[in-house]
């Protein structure tokens, strides 16, 4: 390979922000000087007008595969996430069957072989997924697994529980907890509040998330080990893990883009495109998230979630809940941060931030400290320097672009985003080294 | 697209009114020896029940069929409904067969509103989970008016109290919105379990205390109690729903002699109201079955016949406030500020 | 669930202007008398007659008619009014709303039912109206009094009493009222 210069971007990673082209031979980045010429025969990326940001890592993605090809597959989900400016993502382990064995995981792990992105496995907390007893944790993780699951469904049982987190803490493992009380959510579609009890939809409310998460939260302090608690979506669960931050606890959060952007009033419309699980929450707990983004308290993971068309036309209550992530994420986060009002919130009092403060929070919260919960750091989230790794996200910040679900990589078309404008957009991701996605186009 | 009407916020306050006055010619059509006009001549109305509902089934396939239009209709046990048929398929079927209206029962919130995008043909909601049931509260406003008079088609000045599941209660919504919109006051009385969980934006109060509203009360509106509702330990007993909120002889007394008994059917007796008190000329429930029939032709009228505009597009009632970026088109078209 | 164009008030017709004063108040009144002296020579009598006025137009003719006749044969003859907008054979063309119920005073069967309608021009008003008539019971005679004939009959229908024959072009429009019979147009 001749090796490629990325030329006329601004270069943004936790050491700062600067002028730079970017030179890369092999899998790695060979020089980050203010000007590079091409010699050498380099492949010129052009990247004038754009920042290039370490490439983003989802913690939270559902490839569907094993199990759902129709919806999405390792490869087909890779594609979207490139496309999206990701260069790893973490492959949630609730497919069919579930990622809860060596086997599963090693397939998955083949499959993404082929992938235009790095993808970490993770694998279940509870065997089948069933919340009864643990899953081979041990041999998991000797075969890569770093970050264990049973999300799209929270341990209920408190004891379990407790066990996971002393095993997987001594592993040096990471539970992760989609923190749903399952009695209290019972049969809900979507927020409790003024527009479950108006739109007579069954709601589930704030506190079937902040009563598990203030349970996994004390567990951690009782075992020490390491907890990330999945889509945080109320101001109450936020404010636990604030708590949990003051007293030293190795505790950290992710927000999903939805999250950051949609209030409940979408679901005024029935459409099952807003359904999703943690539901929209009010305008003030969108307001919340954005501000925690902003101050480095959460991380952004997607929870990218493909649903067959079917799946969602039918009544409210019957769709199953999900949206796609992977390729309006970056888009998205940036469109909130930077234009002061959300997507829906109809809030004034939302933050604005500049592009370079806008930039250095993408770095941190997409890239950087996704990668080190992830356990990929050194491979993924680095700072653009010689030596890194080159995965990188070339992104235009100026550009808009509208949402069209017709034409996602993904294999489903269940964004709430459709015919929503945004404003920023991945041009080019490079992968080990080698373009993937150019000028917004996947090259396989 | 055809015009729909999903919820009462689709008619407001003058659409309610030209319902009514509608339903008064209606009315004089059921009365008469041949019951029939050929208004909806060539009309198809395609009625899918996805719950059984016969009662209000037969009630709008009787308004049909007295507007002499032709009726297909689904109950779903009996159909490829229930042979996992898509919703929408079903509709897009039935459109290809020429159905002018959908009437659609459905036990999921938005039902109608799902099947009004998929169809350019009308679609009237019979009924959808939890949220809305229209022709019912359009049914009971005009039996309030035969039964108060007037011909201005207004509530002001009537406090209607709403006893019972507001929570589970399409009726109850419905009637929340119409009652209101026609300028009654509106109370709403029972356990907070089967209160919604959120009220703001409602233009109600709430009361626990059955007997302390009673002696200020013009209308009663007695709910149906499910008998699930024990099972899931939003009640102790039917007993004690009884004792606390059931329509007692003693509660009876405490009435004013003006005031009138409602309950959207059927009457659990003994456990909404005492079985005696049922029977007494102040329980309307006879009438509004009777009237269900010439408010649900003038409905069909209105969205297949007439030509007549909609409702106030400013009708929405309840007001929730979810901020305006995107508004929400359940609650009118209106682009104004809902508060 | 309405859009904006749904919304929007439907064309009811327009403003009437009036041209000329074809018939004065006087004239309309001893056109009435006429009509009622003609109605009692045909039907020798008042005896089993009903009055039907359409609305909205022919009702206060109909009762005019009435108090004449009940004044000329000494009986009350009874007067109903009759809405056809469910019978219209142009429904859904333009906005269809009834006025007022429908009052029919007695049962029709046997009886000679007159008909009463201020304007008479294509016969489709009248020809919905013998529609919903039958739904009544079944008239002896169904007879037809109209202040003024505009002519453009489009069915096969011919009044019995005519106030005045008024020939006019389509786009013509005929008002009546208590104050006379005015021609004009609709703006």
């Amino acid at each position: 390979m001749k090796g490629m210069v990325v030329r006329g971007a601004t270069v943004v990673d936790s050491s700062g922000v600067r002028r730079a082209d970017v030179a890369i031979d092999d899998r790695e980045i060979v020089a980050v000087e203010s000007s590079i010429d091409a010699a050498g025969g380099r492949r010129v990326v052009d990247a004038s007008g754009c920042l290039v940001l370490p490439g983003l890592v989802d913690l939270h993605a559902h490839l569907r595969d094993p199990g759902n090809p129709e919806c999405e597959t390792v490869e087909s989900a890779s594609r979207a996430a490139a496309r999206g400016g990701y260069t790893a993502v973490v492959a949630m382990p609730n497919t069919d069957p579930p990622i809860d064995s060596v086997e599963v995981v090693r397939y998955v792990q083949e499959r993404a072989t082929r992938a235009m992105t790095e993808v970490a496995v993770a694998g279940t907390i509870t065997a089948g997924r069933k919340g009864e007893r643990l899953a081979p944790m041990g041999e998991m993780f000797e075969a890569g697994v770093r970050l264990f699951t049973d999300d799209g469904a929270g341990v209920q049982d408190a004891l379990l529980m407790r066990r996971a987190m002393e095993y997987a803490g001594g592993l040096g493992a990471i539970i992760a907890e989609h923190c749903e009380e399952a009695r209290l959510a019972y049969r809900g579609h979507m927020h409790e509040g003024r527009w479950s009890s108006f739109l007579g939809i069954p709601g589930i409310p704030a506190e079937a998330e902040e009563v598990m998460a203030a349970r996994d939260i004390a567990l951690s302090r009782l075992t020490g080990c390491r907890l990330h608690l999945l889509h945080i979506s109320t101001t109450g669960t936020l404010d636990l893990v604030r708590k949990a931050f003051k007293a030293g606890l190795p505790v950290t959060g992710e927000v999903a883009p939805h999250h950051l952007s949609l209030s409940d009033a979408e679901v005024a419309s029935y459409d099952p495109q807003f359904k999703v699980n943690p539901p929209l929450r009010p305008a003030e707990d969108v307001r919340s998230l954005v501000n925690a983004l902003v101050s480095g308290e959460v991380v952004v993971a997607t929870d990218h979630a493909p649903h067959p068309a079917d799946s969602k036309e039918l009544p409210f209550d019957q769709a199953p809940p999900g949206m796609l992530g992977l390729e309006t994420a970056l888009g998205v986060v940036w469109t909130v941060l930077t234009s002061g009002s959300g997507l829906s919130t109809g809030l004034d009092d939302m933050p604005v931030l500049s592009f370079e403060e806008a930039a250095a929070v993408v770095v941190e919260a997409m890239s950087v400290v996704p990668a080190r919960i992830a356990g990929l750091e050194g491979a993924q989230g680095g700072t653009v320097r010689a030596g890194s790794a080159a995965n990188l996200c070339v992104f235009d910040p100026a550009a808009t672009w509208v949402v069209d679900r017709n034409r996602l990589a993904s294999l489903s078309a269940n964004t709430p985003y459709d015919g929503r404008k945004l404003t920023g957009r991945v041009r080019h991701t490079i992968f080990r080294g080698e373009p993937v996605v150019v000028d917004g186009e996947p090259l396989r | 697209m055809s015009r729909s009407l999903l919820s009462v916020d689709d008619l407001g306050a003058a659409g309610i009114q030209s319902i009514m006055r509608l339903s008064d010619s209606f009315a004089e059509v059921s009365s008469r020896s041949i019951p029939r006009v050929p208004a909806l001549r060539g009309k198809t109305i395609a009625a899918l029940f996805y719950e059984d509902s016969t009662r209000t089934r037969l009630s709008f396939e009787a308004a049909a069929k007295r507007l002499s239009a032709d009726v297909m209709s689904f109950a779903v046990k009996s159909s490829s409904m229930s042979k996992g048929e898509s919703l929408r398929d079903t509709v897009q079927t039935l459109g290809a067969m020429g159905a002018d209206a959908f009437v659609v029962r459905h036990a999921s919130a938005g039902a109608a509103r799902l099947v009004s995008r998929w169809t350019d043909a009308a679609v009237v909601n019979a009924g959808d989970g939890w949220h809305e049931h229209p022709t019912q509260a359009l049914a009971d406003c005009y039996t309030l008016h035969r039964r108060f008079g007037g011909a201005a088609f207004t509530m002001a000045g009537l406090h209607a109290v709403i006893v019972g599941d507001v929570k589970h209660s399409r009726v109850a919504r419905s009637n929340v919105k119409a009652f209101t919109a026609l300028g009654a006051r509106v109370t709403l009385v029972g356990p907070a379990t089967l209160m919604p969980p959120c009220l703001d934006g409602w233009p109600v109060s709430v009361e626990v205390d059955l007997d302390r509203v009673l002696p200020d009360a013009d209308i009663v509106y007695l709910l149906r109690l499910q008998s699930e509702r024990t099972d899931e330990s939003l009640l102790p007993s039917q007993r004690e729903y009884t004792a606390r909120w059931g329509l007692t002889r003693r509660r009876a007394a405490l009435l004013p002699g003006r005031a009138t008994v409602m309950h959207p059917g059927p009457m659990n007796r003994g456990v909404e109201i005492d079985p005696e008190v049922a029977d007494r000329e102040f329980c309307v429930v006879g009438d509004q079955v009777r009237n269900g029939v010439p408010v649900r032709m003038a409905v069909l009228f209105w969205l297949l016949g007439s030509g007549l505009p909609t409702g106030e597009s400013s009708g929405q009632v309840l007001a929730v406030d979810g901020g305006d970026a995107h508004q929400p088109d359940s609650i009118g078209a209106s682009d104004e500020e809902v508060r | 669930m309405s859009t904006e164009a749904e919304s929007a008030p439907p064309v009811m017709g327009g403003v009437f202007a009036a041209r000329a004063q074809v018939l004065g108040p006087d004239d309309v009144s001893r056109a009435l008398t006429r009509i009622a002296h003609e109605i009692v020579e045909r039907n020798k009598g008042t005896a089993g007659l009903v009055l039907v006025g359409l609305q909205t137009g022919g009702v206060p003719l109909a009762e005019s008619l009435s108090s004449l006749l009940t004044s000329i044969g000494g009986q009350a003859v009874p007067v109903g009014r009759m809405d056809i907008s469910f019978y219209r054979d142009d429904l859904g063309l333009r906005p269809v709303a009834p006025e007022e119920a429908t009052f029919i005073p007695a049962d029709l069967t046997g009886r000679v039912v007159i008909l009463v309608d201020d304007v008479i021009c294509t016969g489709r008003t009248v020809r919905a109206a013998l529609g919903a008539l039958a739904d009544y019971g079944r008239a002896r005679a169904v007879q037809l009094a109209v202040m003024v004939d505009r002519g453009h009959r489009e069915l096969p229908i011919k009044a019995d009493y005519v106030g005045k024959n008024l020939p006019t072009r389509r786009d013509e429009h005929v008002e009546v009222s208590a104050g006379g019979v005015a021609i004009g147009e609709l703006v």
